[in-house]
């Protein structure tokens, strides 16, 4: 059973509730996909096992074959070649690894050589399973380093994955073959609007969708209005809790202390995977 | 010589786009003959890569120096590698650009984090600093 915790606009508890989940369930494996800013291994402390450098694939030019006629550079999308006079250059942090360079070079004066963008930390906590990764700084692709973070999971029992914010490629790698993704928002305008970008782009992966609102009862109704206008269900409501806060920014994760929500969490998950 | 001015819009009176690969259009200017070319960008829609897929056009141009706001590293790599030299900093009109770059007065760009580039001669200190004045 995976279930992925998403959300559009950052800051809206992805990480409170797929925490929430992974310590309600008797074992399970809780992913961070998050990988510019993983934070679940800061509220969880989990004793890292191991640790694996993540490498892509990036074009190296031979400069004894090429004839610098610019096909490469043509073809690729990403203007990770540039081919001028007798000068040809790879700017490997835009390099999307697709070999597409290879194919058009009639010089076969392409060869691809690995290229270090990242780590992944593979850890445990009681029964919970932590992987996370993070991106070097200055790197631009999140995407192989969450599909690494992926291939570590074992595949069976309970599997929560903590998505990136946004709605982009990270979003779509950590979403794309899960069984369910919750969608945590916030009943504000800005919440509504990221969460509609979100169903879209969720919707479009076959994936079936639930909606958490957090900080209940501080903005409009509008996010509500929304759900039942796009027959979404609203699985959970957190209260915008002056000790919720409070616990968060001690590092201790709510359904800790306020054993209620342990509960909570609980009969949530027995419901997603009873119906999924 | 055939200059590119990056531009917030289609004629020479326009203000200079401060960015370089997602500029709406270039106005490639020749020196010479003070005719000019209108190009808008295609590359204000790329994902990635946009400084290096200007600068790749305006090579196959034969842009010989480009006059814009800012110009990230690689960007700045690319034009380098084209031998395209690179005048930032610059706010004002695009004629007025052109105008300071005849008369030497715009200072060419060299990054801190690329050693020992030497200027071509047009790099004049103490005066210009590419801040163009309206006139």
């Amino acid at each position: 059973m995976k279930i992925a915790v998403a959300s559009g606009k950052g800051g809206t508890g992805k990480t409170s509730v797929a925490v929430g989940l992974a310590l309600a369930a008797e074992k399970s494996q809780l992913l961070d996909c998050d990988v510019e800013e993983p934070n679940i291994h800061i509220l969880l402390k989990p004793n890292i096992l191991e640790t694996e450098k993540v490498e892509v694939q990036v074009p190296r030019i031979d400069d004894l074959k090429c004839n610098y006629c610019g096909d490469c550079a043509k073809f690729c999308q990403f203007n990770a070649l540039f081919v001028v006079g007798d000068t040809a250059m790879v700017f490997p942090n835009l390099c999307h690894s697709c070999e597409g360079c290879i194919e058009v070079c009639k010089q076969n004066a392409i060869v691809y050589e690995p290229r270090c963008i990242g780590e992944i930390f593979i850890g445990k906590k009681d029964e919970i399973d932590v992987i996370y990764g993070l991106l070097d700084i200055g790197e631009a692709l999140a995407v192989p380093i969450i599909s690494a973070i992926k291939k570590k999971s074992i595949g069976e029992g309970i599997i929560i994955l903590d998505a990136p914010p946004g709605t982009a490629c990270p979003l779509a790698e950590t979403v794309k073959d899960v069984d369910y993704c919750i969608l945590v928002t916030e009943p504000t305008p800005f919440g509504l609007h990221d969460l509609e970008i979100a169903v879209e782009v969720v919707n479009q992966l076959g994936v079936p969708i639930g909606v958490i609102v957090n900080f209940a009862g501080v903005g409009n109704d509008e996010v509500y209005k929304y759900c039942k206008e796009k027959n979404l269900p609203i699985l959970m409501e957190i209260p915008f809790d002056r000790k919720i806060a409070e616990l968060y920014s001690n590092g201790i994760h709510f359904s800790l202390e306020m054993l209620e929500w342990k509960k909570n969490f609980s009969r949530l998950l027995k419901k997603i995977c009873e119906v999924y | 010589m055939k200059v590119a001015v990056s531009s917030t819009g289609n004629k020479l009176e326009s203000m200079i786009e401060q960015r370089f690969g997602r500029s709406p259009y270039f106005i490639i200017i020749d020196t010479d003959t003070m005719e000019s070319e209108i190009v808008s960008n295609i590359g204000t829609g790329y994902a990635h890569g946009a400084g290096v897929g200007a600068s790749q056009f305006l090579a196959s141009k034969g842009v010989k120096a480009v006059i814009t706001g800012n110009l990230g590293p690689n960007a700045y790599g690319a034009l380098r590698a084209a031998k395209i030299n690179a005048y930032t900093n610059f706010s004002g009109t695009v004629i007025d650009a052109i105008e300071k770059f005849k008369n030497n007065e715009l200072k060419e760009f060299s990054s801190p984090t690329v050693p020992s580039h030497t200027g071509t001669g047009n790099t004049v200190s103490g005066r210009g600093q590419g801040r163009g004045r309206m006139r």
